[in-house]
């Protein structure tokens, strides 16, 4: 026991050891560091409710100001809110204890290794994993079915539809997974983000031109929903810890943009998609 | 007990969403980068709570936000109430007679925003990152006012029935201009904040709310027409951080106090 280091109190770690990771070993002090997760806990329930105070005015203000209608389940109401509060605070919590450590510690670890190939890997396979079971993206991939056998780009077959649908699941995710590559070697490389975004969306402007009108509307939300609530975190802390993890790079410069790259790169797949069935 | 049902239920979903991830990092760790995770204990711990809290949290979104908000979007968009008592047909509408749509559509893109995790995550992030400069509170209410007018200009998209991308195009003449002015401390978040704020709570609202109003507008296919609001809101979120950027170098040349001290003690010291 002696030799570990417990994090400062401010931390928001419960009581783990920061040299060996283990937890639960120092049995006098168990008590003092439990406190101090449960105050971490109460400050971030504060906060998640302070986060949640808006939208809760907004839905009550428009609801009695403006729909004037009684609103039914009340008591089902206040658990719901109660319920989301406690959800946000518990992942909030937990993305602290979990996926920020583990996104930078891989990012560390895979710069220290210095093997570019792996890195590739890694970041595609974390783009394409975590995008092609998003619910989300499931949802906007059968609306885009339903939009394009409207507009008769597709037979207006179940199985059409389940293939274009599936089509479009795996082309946003192998977006995704390009985005991240694309991030990723940016940072090594030191390309220039803003020329790359902007280059980007002029091309998705000049392809759009192409595109049938129709599908335009949901190939542009497909960026949208690709970010989900999980991928986020993971994905800043693999930029910032990599940036930081390199010399000569700026954290705040070089390690944000992987996201915005990867809410591009879908629109202009989706669109090439749909001109290319739109072909055949 | 059926709430007991019904958070299991999500709990699970949640799991189903998050272990293959968890198992991707966990072989990726053990194959490529060998010996053990670091803190090992700790991260599984976290991601109990991870999955835990995202399974009640979205539980909650679906028990009252969302059928709230669904049903909200389509009251506010239903033709008897907008011309209320004037015994005028729908096509009589003319654009400005939405003043509520627009007025609830800034509100929801706002809040919603606000409460999204995956900005709190980011913003807490940039937090870290930038030494306590960029405060957590004041980069979601950037982000959260881009969000809010964003969909608002959508609607009145919808509305009008204006092709979708000449505003896009427009919207991104803005951001180049804005991206050779701004510091360039901010550009790449400014990029990051457009995706992270289309997400788990604002992505189903701000879709019923397209659908309602291109089924209630008439003239408008709510297949075709209701879409493109996520990405008016992923695209004013840009603007409005560079914009915040560009207020912050004008304010802040010679080195003050930071405006958003408060929150900086409050939320800086996660880092692990």
């Amino acid at each position: 026991m002696g030799s570990c280091t417990l994090q400062e109190t401010a931390s928001p770690s419960l009581f783990f050891c920061i040299d060996c990771g283990d937890g639960f070993h120092l049995p006098r002090r168990v008590a003092a560091q439990l406190k101090n997760s449960l105050n971490v806990l109460a400050k971030d329930a504060l906060t998640s409710m302070r986060n949640l105070l808006p939208i809760v005015l907004v839905i009550s203000v428009f609801q009695l100001l403006v729909i004037q209608e009684p609103v039914s389940g009340l008591v089902s109401l206040t658990v719901g809110g109660m319920l989301v509060a406690a959800g946000l605070t518990f992942f909030i919590f937990g993305l602290r204890l979990a996926l920020f450590p583990i996104g930078e510690g891989l990012a560390h670890s895979l710069a220290k290794k210095g093997s570019v190939f792996w890195l590739v890997v890694f970041a595609f396979a974390l783009g394409f994993g975590t995008t092609i079971a998003e619910p989300a993206l499931i949802a906007v991939a059968a609306e885009a079915a339903e939009v394009a056998a409207v507009a008769q780009a597709i037979e207006s077959t179940v199985e059409a539809r389940d293939s274009y649908a599936q089509g479009i699941r795996l082309t946003v995710a192998s977006a995704v997974g390009f985005a991240l590559v694309l991030g990723v070697i940016r940072i090594l490389a030191n390309w220039s983000l803003p020329i790359m975004i902007i280059g980007g969306y002029v091309l998705v402007v000049l392809i759009t031109t192409f595109a049938p009108d129709e599908i335009v509307g949901v190939a542009y939300d497909c960026g949208g929903v690709t970010t989900s609530t999980v991928t986020v975190p993971l994905v800043a802390a693999l930029g910032v810890g990599l940036a930081s993890s390199l010399k000569g790079r700026n954290p705040l410069t070089d390690g944000f943009g992987l996201i915005a790259l990867a809410s591009l790169t879908p629109i202009l797949f989706v669109l090439i998609y749909e001109i290319i069935v739109q072909w055949n | 007990m059926e709430l007991i049902v019904a958070s299991s239920r999500f709990i699970a979903n949640s799991a189903v969403d998050v272990l293959p991830i968890m198992i991707f990092l966990f072989a990726f760790q053990r194959l490529v980068i060998g010996g053990p995770l670091p803190n090992r204990k700790q991260i599984v711990v976290g991601f109990l709570f991870v999955v835990v809290g995202l399974g009640l949290f979205l539980l909650g979104l679906e028990q009252t936000l969302f059928p709230l908000g669904r049903l909200m979007a389509q009251q506010l968009t239903d033709p008897e109430f907008l011309h209320g008592a004037i015994e005028l047909g729908a096509a009589a509408l003319v654009w400005q007679d939405y003043y509520w749509v627009y007025l609830f559509a800034l509100a929801l893109g706002f809040s919603s925003a606000l409460a999204e995790p995956a900005l709190i995550a980011v913003s807490m992030k940039a937090n870290t990152v930038s030494g306590g400069a960029i405060g957590t509170w004041s980069l979601r209410v950037a982000v959260a006012l881009g969000a809010g007018i964003g969909v608002s200009l959508g609607c009145f998209r919808i509305i009008t029935g204006v092709p979708l991308h000449y505003f896009i195009a427009a919207g991104y003449l803005v951001v180049i201009v804005q991206t050779v002015m701004a510091p360039k401390l901010i550009v790449p978040l400014a990029y990051d904040s457009g995706g992270v704020t289309t997400s788990t709570v604002t992505v189903p609202l701000v879709t019923a709310l397209g659908l309602g109003l291109a089924e209630a507008v008439p003239g408008r296919n709510p297949l075709l027409d209701g879409f493109g609001l996520v990405a008016f809101a992923a695209l004013f979120p840009i603007i409005s951080v560079l914009a915040y950027g560009q207020l912050a170098m004008m304010r802040g040349r010679v080195p003050t106090s930071n405006p958003d001290g408060q929150d900086r003690i409050q939320e800086d010291n996660h880092a692990l």
